[in-house]
C-alpha cells in the first residue's frame, strides 16, 4: 500500500498533522508564533546547505532549525525585545536562505518544493522518518506534559515546584526544530506556523481543559492534512497551501458557529 | 525545627544594584512569618530567591533536605487560549484524586467551584484556588506574595484566617509579603521589615514600636496611621488621617480579640 504515492502523501499529511497539533497548543498558549515562523524560515538555509553539501534535506533542515531555535532560546533569556530580534532572524534567515540556493552550482531547484511543500513525491524513507519524528514529538511532550504546563501557566509555581521552567522551555525549542523538519515536505517552509497555530486556535473554542484542546487540535489538524489532499486533486492546486486553506476554513466555520450560539 | 535559613543572603537583577543585601532569615515549623517593606523593598526578589526562581548574587539558602513549598504568586496570568477548569489546575504539577481537590478547596474556603474555568473567577475565588492548589501537595512551607492584592479589606481578613486555619490543620510554617499591615500584625507570630536589608524584626507589637519601622511607615499609633499613609498615600489629609487611622486601629484590636 506504501507504494501507492497517493496514500504515501495522506499518511505523511497526517503524521505531521498529529505532531504540529499537539505542539501547536503550547506555540498557541506560550504565544511563540513568530519564534516557529523564525525557526521555520531559517529551514530554506538547512536546504541549501543540505543541497550543497549533498546531505539529507532532513539532517539539513534540522540542524539549521535547532541552531536558529537555540540562538532564538538563548537571546529571549537576555531580556531582548523579542519580536524584533525574531523579525531580523526569520527575514534574514529566509532571505539568506533564498540566496544561497540560487547559488548552488548545477542542477535547478525547484524552490517551491521548499517553500510550500511537495507531499506527492514523499519517498518511503521520507515516510519513516516523518512518522519518525512524529512519535518522537509526541513522546517527548507526553512525558513532559505537567512540568511543561505548569512552567507555561506560570514559571514561579514551576520553580516553587522543584521544576526547571527553562529547561522545559528548551525542550520545546527543540520539538520546534524536529516539527519544522518532519513537515518541510508536507507544508513549506512558510506554512509550517500555520499547521502549528491554525488547528490549535480552533481546538480552542472547543475544549475545557489543556488535553482536550491538544487532543482536538491533532484530531483537526490531520481532517486538514486529509481534506487538503481531497481538495487538491478534485481542483488541482498544491497540497500544502490546499491543507493550510481546509485548516482555516475550520477555523472560520467553529469561530462563526461559536458566535452565532451566543 | 528549622524548615529554610536564608544567610547573606544578597540579590539583584543583572548590573544593577543589588535589591537585596546580606539578608538573613529563619523559618520555623508552625510560625507565621510577614514580610512588610515599601514597595520596591525587595519583597518579592526575597521570596522568589526562597523559592529558587531568582539565583541569589550572594549568600546561601538552606532548606531542609525534602523541603515541600507550597506557593502562592503575586500574580498569576492565564492566557485566554488555556482553557483550564479549577479541577485541572489543581493537578499540576501532580495529578490528586478528586476527594483531595475537594477537600482543599473547602479549606481553603473556595468549596464546589471545580468545574468552573479559572479565567471566570471573581477575584477572591481565584485567590482561594491559588491557596487550594498550594496546600494539596501537604507543603511544610506555605509562601504567599501579597495573595490578598485584590480582595476588600473583609475579603482579606477572612483569607488570613483561611491562612491560620491552614496552619493549624496542616502544621505548617507561613511566610507571607503583605501591604495590609493591620491584618498581618494581628495574624503573625513574626514580622520582618525590609527595605534591601533586613530593618527590624521580632513579634509584631515589637515590630510596631521600632523606630526603623516608625522611620518607614510613619509614627502613628500601632501602626495603624502608617498603614492608613501606606495605603492612601496620595492624601495628606492630617485630620482625616488620623481620624481614619483611629478607626483601623479598633478594628485591628477587634480582629484580635475575634482571633483568640
Amino acid at each position: 500500500m506504501f507504494d501507492d504515492f497517493l496514500v504515501r502523501a495522506a499518511l505523511a499529511g497526517v503524521g505531521t498533522a498529529l505532531a504540529a497539533g499537539l505542539l501547536g497548543c503550547f506555540v498557541v498558549w506560550r504565544r511563540m508564533a513568530y519564534f516557529g515562523d523564525a525557526t521555520a524560515h531559517a529551514a530554506i538555509l538547512g536546504v541549501a546547505l543540505a543541497l550543497g553539501f549533498s546531505v539529507s534535506i532532513f539532517v539539513g533542515v534540522a540542524g539549521i532549525a535547532l541552531l536558529m531555535a537555540l540562538s532564538i532560546f538563548a537571546l529571549t533569556g537576555k531580556g531582548y525585545a523579542v519580536d524584533t530580534v525574531l523579525g531580523v532572524l526569520a527575514h534574514g534567515a529566509l532571505a539568506t536562505g533564498l540566496v544561497a540556493v540560487s547559488l548552488i552550482p548545477g542542477a535547478r531547484i525547484n524552490l517551491d518544493a521548499y517553500l510550500f511543500g511537495d507531499v506527492l513525491t514523499v519517498s518511503k524513507t521520507d515516510l519513516a522518518i516523518i512518522w519518525g519524528g512524529a512519535l518522537v514529538v509526541t513522546l517527548v511532550l507526553w512525558r513532559h506534559w505537567s512540568a511543561l504546563l505548569t512552567s507555561t501557566l506560570n514559571p514561579d509555581l514551576a520553580y516553587a515546584a522543584g521544576l526547571n521552567p527553562r529547561r522545559e522551555q528548551l525542550v520545546l525549542t527543540l520539538l520546534l526544530a524536529a516539527v519544522v523538519a518532519v513537515s518541510i515536505k508536507v507544508v513549506g517552509a512558510l506554512l509550517i506556523t500555520a499547521l502549528l497555530v491554525i488547528p490549535a486556535a480552533t481546538a480552542r473554542g472547543l475544549s475545557r481543559t489543556p488535553e482536550r484542546m491538544a487532543v482536538i487540535a491533532a484530531g483537526l489538524g490531520a481532517i486538514a492534512a486529509l481534506g487538503g489532499l481531497g481538495v487538491s486533486l478534485y481542483l488541482d492546486t498544491p497540497v500544502g497551501p490546499s491543507i493550510v486553506v481546509v485548516a482555516a476554513a475550520m477555523f472560520g466555520g467553529s469561530t462563526l458557529a461559536t458566535a452565532m450560539r451566543r | 525545627m528549622i524548615l529554610l535559613e536564608a544567610k547573606n543572603l544578597s540579590a539583584g537583577h543583572g548590573g544593577e544594584q543589588a535589591v537585596l543585601e546580606n539578608v538573613s532569615l529563619t523559618i520555623r515549623r508552625g510560625e507565621i512569618v510577614t514580610i512588610v517593606g515599601p514597595n520596591g523593598s525587595g519583597k518579592s526578589t526575597l521570596l522568589r530567591s526562597l523559592i529558587g526562581a531568582i539565583k541569589p548574587t550572594g549568600g546561601r539558602i538552606e532548606r531542609k533536605s525534602g523541603l515541600k513549598i507550597g506557593y502562592v504568586p503575586q500574580k498569576l496570568h492565564i492566557d485566554p487560549t488555556l482553557p483550564m477548569t479549577v479541577r485541572r489546575f489543581l493537578d499540576l504539577p501532580l495529578r490528586v484524586s478528586d476527594a483531595a481537590a475537594g477537600a482543599a478547596l473547602i479549606k481553603a474556603g473556595a468549596p464546589d467551584l471545580e468545574d468552573r474555568q479559572m479565567t471566570r473567577l471573581s477575584g477572591g475565588q481565584f485567590q482561594r484556588v491559588l491557596l487550594a492548589r498550594a496546600i494539596l501537595s501537604e507543603p511544610d512551607l506555605l509562601i504567599l506574595d501579597e495573595a490578598t492584592q485584590g480582595l476588600d479589606q473583609p475579603g482579606s481578613a477572612h483569607f488570613y484566617r483561611q491562612i491560620e486555619e491552614v496552619r493549624d490543620t496542616l502544621g505548617c510554617a507561613v511566610l507571607m509579603v503583605s501591604h495590609e499591615l493591620h491584618v498581618v500584625m494581628s495574624a503573625s507570630d513574626r514580622v520582618i521589615c525590609l527595605n534591601g536589608h533586613i530593618c527590624c524584626e521580632g513579634s509584631p507589637a515589637v515590630v510596631s514600636a521600632a523606630p526603623a519601622y516608625r522611620e518607614l511607615f510613619g509614627t502613628g499609633t500601632g501602626g495603624a496611621l502608617a498603614l492608613y499613609r501606606h495605603e492612601h498615600d496620595h492624601d495628606h489629609d492630617h485630620h482625616h488621617d488620623h481620624h481614619h487611622g483611629h478607626d483601623n486601629h479598633h478594628h485591628h484590636h477587634k480582629h484580635h480579640e475575634d482571633a483568640h
